[in-house]
Parts: C-alpha cells; structure tokens; sequence
C-alpha cells in the first residue's frame, strides 16, 4: 500500500512540475497557444482535455493486453477521438454559449500529443489505477499552466480577469470579472499569437530558472574541455575568448 | 616546429580594421543629428521626449538583463549599441506619443528582439524595429499622433501635455496632423488619382526630413561605416517599382516623392545596414536592399499601414541567413 501511495506521488510530482506537459515536453502547443486567449477560455480546455486524459488512459489501460501491438496507435487514436467527442457533444449539451466560442477548438484535442505520449509511454504498459493518477495529474499540469498563462494574456490584454465567466460558471458569475489595471486599453500583442509564445517562453525560463537554483552549477567548462578520451585539456590563453 | 606555435599562431582575418564596434555606433549617432535637428524643428520638442525616454528605457533594460544573465553590464553599454537602438526607435516614433509608449517599445525591443538570442551580434531582428512592429500592433491609435508641418510645429506645453496626460479625442482634433503617407493611405487615394497634389506643408516636411537623414547617410557612407549597396539597392527598387505601378496607373505621387515620405531615407540608410541583421555578402546585400525596397512599396501601396519600412525589414532579416548562404564568394582558387 505504502509503495503505491509513493508512486502516485511520484506521478503527480511528474505531472505537475518535472515532466510537466506544457513546459517540459512542450507537447499539445496548439490548443494551449490558442485557448489561453482568456482565463475562463483556458480553464475549459484545460478541464476538457484533463477529461480526455484520464478516460483514454483509463480505457488504454485496461485494453492494454487486448491490443495488436502493430496496429497500437491508430487504436490508441480511435479511444481518444471516442472521448473527445463525447467531451465536445457534453459542453454542447451543457455549455452551448462557451461552446460556441471555443467549439472549433474541443475537436483539436484529439491531436495534442501529450495524450498519444501518454497513451503510448504510461497507460499501455501500467495498470489501471496508476493510468488514472498519470492522466489526472498530466492533465491538471497542464491545466495549470494553462491557467497561468490565460491570466497572464488576459490581464495585459484587457486589463481584466474573469471576462465572460457566465459562460463557464452559469447567470450567479456574471459580476466576476475584475479590473485589474485601471483606465487601460489593452496591451493587444499579448491576445495576438506573438504574444503567446512570448508568454509561453518566459513561463518556460522562469521554470529553468526555478530549477536552476534549486541544483549547485554545473562546472560548465570542465565539460567543454574535454576531449574524446575524458581527458582534461588544458585552457589555452586566448583560444576561449578570442570573441 | 613548435607545438605551441600552432595555438599561438594568429587567427584570420589577417587584415583587420582598427575600428570597434563603440567607434563605428559613434559615428553613426553623429549622423543622426542632421535628421534629428530637423524632426525638433518641424515636430516640437516631442521629439526629445520620445528620444530621451527611448534611449533611457533601451539603456535601463539592457543593463537591468545584462546583469540577470551575468554577463559584464558596464563595458557591454559602452558599446553604444544599446544607445542607438533605443534613439532609432524614439526617432521613428509620433513625437506626440505618451510616455508609456517609448519606454514600453525600447523595453519590448531589447528584452525580445536582442537579449533573449544572447544580446549584440546574435539578434536574427533589427530590435528598434521588433520594437516599432510591436507597439504598432498593440497600439495602432498612440502610434499615429503624429503633429506639426513645416512652420507649424507644436509648442513646448502642447508637447509636454501630450507626453504626461492622457487628452481626450477633441484636444487631439484640434492638433494632430496626418502625416502625407498617412493622408494617402485613408481618404486622399481618391483626390490623389484624381492628380491633386498633396498638401504643401506636411509634404515639404517630409521631404526636409528625410534630405536630414540623407546628408547624415551619405557621411556614413563616406566614413566607410556602411555599405553603400543596401540603401542604394533599396532606394533604386523603390524607385523603379513606384515607376512600374504608375505606368499601369497604381502609383499615387510624382516620382521622386516616393523616395522622400514617411521614414524612407531613415530605413534606407540607418536601419536597414543594421551590420548584425542585413546579409553580409556583397551580392547577399544586393538582394536584401532590393527585398527591402520591395516589400516597402507594396507595403505603402497596397498594405494596412500607411509606412512598411519597418515590417519590410522585418522581413528581409529572415532571409539575410539564407542570402547569405546562396551568395557566398568562392574562395580564391576555387571553381
């Protein structure tokens, strides 16, 4: 029992921080570059796709002694476009004002690679209850920053945060959105697609720099100087630095 | 032989000039000053403002990245490069502009367009211009407040009020004025090919201006600080294109007025020879100058912004890496 308690902690420290889908394997960019336009936006297709994780590696998972092994991937395709659709009918069912902005992009989800990695690494080869913990933690990460990242766009964007939210969390939201920059027009680069991927790669160099501190330098020359036999050469005057 | 000798033997070029990075932006601020003096005296005194904020912003966030990254802040300012990225970028700006919009553009400019490649020399986009494509986009109403013509120029206060408050719409009617560019881009096309001239003062302030940074350039050239063969392949494009497009009726001006409004002579001779982002082969600068020239006219003929240079050389900086890979000289004694 204890081992297990270990290794879905193992799962979610993975999911949400080490192995983190949207800033370490940098998988599913398309869905996160173009949904994090707002909070409520990122929100919704973090908690979609987190769905999706969780059932496909589920189902993978319990199907996973049944499956030819040539013709893996295209069934692993089959059980995630099964849940994604089934994902989309339910916000249409549920949601049909949010679904109708964001609509075009719930299909999509089915080509994020990060549920085929997971799918194809984690769920095929791991019983059921630990595929379930992998799906939920790699989807919350990904949601997470998601979050981030739709707060981030949205704020410098329009000044606001939780524009819309009665989309999301029905009528009792509609006064939630918050001014957070007083008497501002909106920075517009930042709900363009440049602005995406700027604030996407700051998140991923805050990330490195968080990880940075956290592990002593890296004699960074030693590794440099050595040549093929291990050896260490010895740092001639000038050839380093003659830039 | 000396094993040693081969490590100490001197590296190519074998030819070397005497001239620093330092050396050759001091001259090309130098060369600014013409262009500059004229901007202060059709544009107020905005255009110090726009100068001083940019240049100050450009030097702030170079040294506050510089010291993130660890790498030495003092002598890597005293190259200047920071200085004339951030005066390059406060030249190109409405001189009536906010405060926040210079400061936000040298910010953008350094931090995405030169410091995240690894600062000087490894920046693939001119960062003034990542600067100006980005506060175009983001702020495209600031970005056209563009005020005074020849003998018009707004007053110290006028000027001053616009940097530090933000006036409301009907102080703004009361004295912006559009550029020529600008006046041809939205409205004018019509009385433009009906053959009415533009109007005189904005269109002589154009052309005073740009002369300025013509003067300033041709001092560059001669100083040996800039090939000659980028502005000249870009102003010739221009030239020959704008011809083009009126023979079969799409060009709006008299020929030579292409080559004298918005920022054309400012692109031609001073950004666009950025040494870090242009291609460096002699035939690659052809082609790159000529690109520029292109984009630049069909940007202003045909495009959403009244002026192109900027996205023109947005543009040709992608392909300076392939220019230069397609037109390398064939070393001596090679076929």
């Amino acid at each position: 029992m204890k081992t297990h308690w270990r290794s879905a902690a193992k799962l979610a420290h993975q999911g949400l921080w080490s192995n983190n889908p949207a800033l370490v394997s940098l998988l599913g960019l398309c869905p996160l570059l173009a949904l994090s336009t707002s909070l409520v936006n990122a929100v919704t297709l973090g908690l979609a796709t987190t769905f999706v994780l969780i059932t496909s590696n589920g189902l993978i998972s319990s199907l996973r002694h049944h499956l030819l092994k040539t013709a893996r991937l295209p069934l692993f395709m089959l059980v995630m476009a099964a849940m994604v659709t089934a994902v989309d009918l339910l916000l249409k069912a549920l949601l049909p004002e949010l679904h109708e902005h964001i609509g075009l992009f719930i299909p999509l989800i089915v080509t994020n690679c990060q549920i085929l990695a997971r799918a194809e690494a984690f769920a095929s080869r791991q019983p059921i209850p630990l595929a379930l913990i992998d799906g939920a933690f790699m989807g919350l990460g990904f949601t997470g920053v998601m979050v981030l990242l739709g707060s981030i766009r949205e704020i410098l964007g329009t000044g606001h945060l939780l524009g819309q939210a009665e989309q999301l969390f029905g009528d009792a939201a509609k006064n939630w959105s918050v001014t957070v920059i007083e008497d501002f027009d909106g920075f517009l680069l930042a709900l363009l697609p440049p602005g995406a991927f700027m604030a996407l790669g700051c998140l991923v160099a805050l990330r490195n720099l968080i990880m940075a501190r956290g592990t002593p330098q890296q004699p960074f020359q030693h590794v440099l100087l050595k040549d093929h036999s291990g050896q260490r050469l010895s740092p001639s005057k000038g050839s380093g630095t003659s830039a | 032989m000396n094993p040693l000798s081969i490590a100490r033997r001197p590296r190519s070029p074998f030819i070397r000039s005497e001239r620093s990075v330092r050396d050759i932006m001091r001259d090309v601020l130098m060369a600014l000053v013409p262009g500059a003096l004229v901007a202060l005296w059709l544009y107020g005194s905005g255009v110090v403002f726009q100068i001083g904020l940019a240049a100050a912003s450009a030097l702030i966030t170079e040294a506050a990245l510089l010291a993130l990254r660890g790498r030495p802040v003092r002598a890597t300012l005293q190259d200047h490069s920071a200085l004339l990225t951030g005066i390059l970028l406060g030249l190109s700006l409405p001189p009536l502009a906010p405060w926040w919009v210079p400061v936000t553009g040298a910010f953008l400019a350094m931090t995405f367009g030169k410091q995240v490649y690894g600062g000087l020399g490894q920046n693939p986009f001119n960062p003034a211009m990542v600067g100006y494509a980005m506060l175009i986009i983001s702020f495209p109403r600031e970005m056209t407040l563009w005020s005074g013509t020849f003998g018009d120029s707004p007053s110290f206060s006028t000027s001053l009020t616009a940097l530090l408050t933000s006036p409301d719409e009907s102080w703004w009617d009361s004295i912006a004025r559009a550029t020529p560019l600008t006046l041809l881009h939205d409205g004018l096309k019509t009385t433009m090919a009906k053959g009415l001239p533009l109007p005189d003062p904005a269109l002589t302030a154009s052309i005073l201006i740009n002369l300025a940074y013509l003067t300033g350039g041709c001092f560059l050239v001669f100083r040996q600080a800039l090939d000659y063969r980028i502005p000249l392949a870009m102003l010739i494009v221009l030239l020959a294109g704008h011809m083009t497009l009126q023979t079969f009726g799409g060009g709006l001006l008299g020929s030579l007025q292409q080559l004298f409004l918005g920022s054309t002579m400012l692109g031609a001779f001073f950004i666009a020879t950025d040494p870090v982002t242009a291609a460096n082969t002699p035939r690659g600068r052809w082609v790159y100058g000529a690109g520029i020239g292109a984009f630049t006219l069909l940007i202003r003929s045909y495009g959403n912004y009244p002026d192109g240079i900027a996205f023109a050389v947005l543009l040709m900086n992608f392909a300076a890496p392939s220019l230069d890979a397609l037109t390398r000289p064939k070393a001596y004694g090679h076929s």
